[in-house]
């Protein structure tokens, strides 16, 4: 196994105090009794307790790591096995939230979303009464539902769950009839109307250069689910202008071997991304815990973004 | 044209101008000017629409009391009501492909089929009921537009009851799809009701009926003793189906209302005690049940009767806009309203009041309501013994 390879944590950290209390302290006896001594002796203590049996639990071998080196390892890891054998999933810490909204404007900006169409708000909740409050901090991906409310619903099959788990809206079907977006119990669909960052910006004498000056950095593309999309409006608009849109789990990060923006730029490290097929996986083992819980578990949609608090 | 008829005109020219002038800016500038957002995602044209083709179905279901049932007192209103079914028909699938996002992808619906979704399945059956409609109407008319043999008649009489008894279980599935399309939404604790279904055939057969009655005591040439008999026999149809679609309207409301405790007690008080309380209490109580109920139990005469279906019929859409916006009002997870604003078009409010241009398009879409009925009047034979002259009164 491969514990054994690995000094199990208390003893690990034995030996650190020792070593440190051997190099500071050298010559300093604690309570009368050399901390080596009772290490090698392993009798009754001087305190007077009875010895601690040895720990069946061990620290993970990733204590040391940081949670996204551990994410990127393991994101890798997965995207070499087949892709129905994929299961992505999320895990969002409430309580190391800092409500930041960090993830949110990454979001807008990998996916450059338009105005009124955003894909993970961070709701902010005030509880009690001044001055006695709380906040949490609630951000709301798509849950990515294990049995989504929103796909059964649209007439064309322009939205549904692929094999790896990720419900995904086919921009080039979507005729933008907004069922699903009354279908989804978090609310976590938005529609395309087709508006820019710059529509009321820019009024003044140099409006027309500004303008021409942020439409610029408007236009490009952006590249969801891979591909290149192009805004546009009029008789017949460009998608994803009038089509309903949500997170998609960043595929077209997915597929170059990256984490999904939101989980990048989390400052808190609150997010966990991973796949829930993976039992060594990072999310498998925070969803695993007792304090997982998904929002709204009464809609029945099985959400597979978890909320720990 | 005496005053009347000018005033008329003008209003609706006025009508067609504005719904032009909304049509231009829909096809150019798409949705950004509608007040709907992405949080309450379908807003007055999708209720009109759901007002619109329940006119049809109900107008359609009363020519098959005709055609298949014989009702010999509605037999004069028959092909009348057929033509308002196919008009009123336009006018919902107009409303409706306006609120697409997409318009030039509707083929969609049946290229790429999904069997599992109900609107796929309202979209079909009310393809398949418009494809009927026209053929009921050409048998239905041709006897009238050129010369046929009694045998042919005959014929035509038999294709007739045939279509219309295939059209009746139609018109109910489709209708009752429209109700089912909202109540199988388990994530709108107001909309997710078996009782819609149910409530929607009724409220169709109100409301087509009562704009049949308001048609038939307005637009009609002979106003005679016949018809005065006809125009009671309607108002008390109309009369039956309003006290019947209050007591539907009563178990909606009353169950959820009763300890007034969970999600959809608050929807229930919001549309009963929130901002917009004036709509169900004076356009919907008032003017749309009371005082019909009066004109049609207590006073019975022509003039009452038209005037209470009237009311009826337009004052159905203010039930039509109570089913589907307060279904959309509250936020799904508390805080989300805050969470992200739209600064630019404020696409992410659970505040809805229709804009401007949300009413644009409606007025176009009667506007060519009115036309295409006019035209029907005035070129078809519609209705017995009348002639272009008199029509045009
Ligand atoms: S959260 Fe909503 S949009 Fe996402 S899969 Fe579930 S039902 Fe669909
Ligand atoms: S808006 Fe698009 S994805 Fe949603 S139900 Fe309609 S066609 Fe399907």
């Amino acid at each position: 196994m491969e514990q054994s390879l690995q000094p199990s944590a208390p003893d690990s950290r034995r030996a650190f105090i020792e070593k440190v209390s051997s190099a500071v302290f050298a010559g300093l006896a604690l309570n009368g009794v050399k901390l080596g001594a009772e290490e090698k002796t392993n009798t009754m203590p001087a305190s007077g307790l009875p010895p601690m049996p040895a720990s069946p639990f061990q620290l993970s071998e990733h204590v040391d790591q940081d949670v996204l080196i551990r994410m990127q390892a393991e994101l890798e890891r997965t995207m070499k096995k087949p892709f129905k054998e994929r299961r992505w999933g999320m895990v969002i810490d409430t309580r190391k939230c800092t409500g930041c909204s960090s993830c949110t404007v990454g979001c807008v900006m990998e996916n450059k979303l338009p105005p009124g169409v955003v894909y993970r708000p961070v709701i902010n909740e005030e509880r009690g009464t001044y001055p006695d409050v709380a906040r949490t901090f609630t951000p709301r991906p798509c849950m990515h539902c294990e049995d989504p409310g929103c796909t059964p619903v649209c007439p064309v099959e322009a939205t549904y769950k692929r094999a790896d788990g990720i419900v995904v809206i086919d921009y080039d079907v979507c005729i933008g009839c907004r069922y699903c977006l009354t279908a989804c119990p978090y609310q976590a669909r938005t529609f395309d109307f087709g508006e820019h960052w710059t529509d009321n910006a820019a009024k003044g004498a140099d409006g027309a250069l500004a303008l021409t000056e942020a439409r610029a950095y408007q236009n490009p593309p952006n590249f969801e689910y891979g591909k290149h999309w192009e805004r546009s409006e009029g008789l017949i608009p460009g998608s994803p202008v009038g089509n309903a849109r949500k997170c998609t789990f960043c595929t077209h990060r997915l597929d170059q071997g990256m984490l999904p923006m939101c989980v990048s730029t989390c400052v808190g490290r609150a997010t966990f991304f991973g796949d829930l097929n993976d039992p060594k996986s990072l999310v498998s083992e925070l969803a695993g815990q007792a304090n997982a819980k998904v929002l709204k578990p009464e809609a029945g949609t099985q959400p597979q973004v978890f909320y720990l608090s | 044209m005496n005053r009347n008829a000018k005033i008329l005109w003008a209003i609706w020219a006025l009508l067609a101008l504005l719904g032009g002038i909304g049509l231009i800016e829909r096809l150019f500038l798409g949705h950004r000017l509608a007040a709907y957002t992405s949080y309450v995602p379908w807003g007055m044209w999708v209720a009109a629409y759901i007002f619109f083709i329940g006119l049809s179905a109900g107008a359609f279901l009363l020519s098959s009391l005709v055609y298949v049932f014989g009702v010999h007192k509605l037999e004069r209103i028959a092909k009348l009501a057929l033509f308002v079914a196919a008009t009123t028909l336009v006018m919902s699938l107009l409303t409706i492909w306006f609120d697409l996002g997409h318009m030039e992808r509707n083929y969609e619906v049946f290229t790429r089929p999904h069997f599992h979704s109900m609107m796929a399945w309202m979209v079909w059956l009310y393809s398949a009921y418009f494809a009927l409609l026209l053929g009921e109407l050409y048998y239905a008319l041709r006897r009238d537009m050129k010369s046929l043999s009694a045998e042919a008649i005959r014929e035509d009489d038999r294709k007739l009851k045939r279509l219309a008894t295939i059209g009746i279980p139609l018109a109910i599935a489709f209708h009752g799809g429209v109700g089912a399309l909202f109540g199988t939404v388990s994530a709108r604790p107001f909309w997710n009701s078996p009782i819609y279904p149910i409530m929607f055939l009724v409220g169709a057969l109100l409301s087509g009926g009562a704009l049949m009655t308001f048609i038939v005591a307005s637009f009609w040439p002979d106003k005679d003793e016949a018809w005065l008999d006809l125009l009671q026999f309607l108002g008390k149809i109309v009369l039956g189906f309003l006290l019947f679609d209050l007591l539907l309207e009563w178990a909606e409301f009353s169950i959820p209302l009763w300890y007034g405790v969970g999600p959809e007690a608050s929807l229930v008080k919001y549309v009963l005690f929130g901002p917009f309380w004036y709509v169900y209490w004076v356009v919907h109580i008032l003017l749309g049940v009371a005082v019909p109920i009066y004109l049609l139990a207590a006073k019975r005469d022509a003039k009452s009767i038209n005037l209470a279906s009237a009311l009826v019929a337009v004052t159905f859409f203010a039930i039509r806009l109570n089913l589907v916006i307060p279904g959309l009002v509250t936020p799904e997870l508390k805080g989300l309203e805050n969470a992200y604003v739209d600064p630019i078009g404020n696409h992410l409010s659970y505040h809805y009041v229709p804009s401007f241009f949300e009413w644009q398009i409606l007025m176009g879409v009667v506007a060519l309501g009115i036309a295409i009925f006019y035209l029907g009047r005035r070129h078809l034979p519609l209705v017995p013994n009348s002639t272009s002259h008199e029509v045009s009164k």
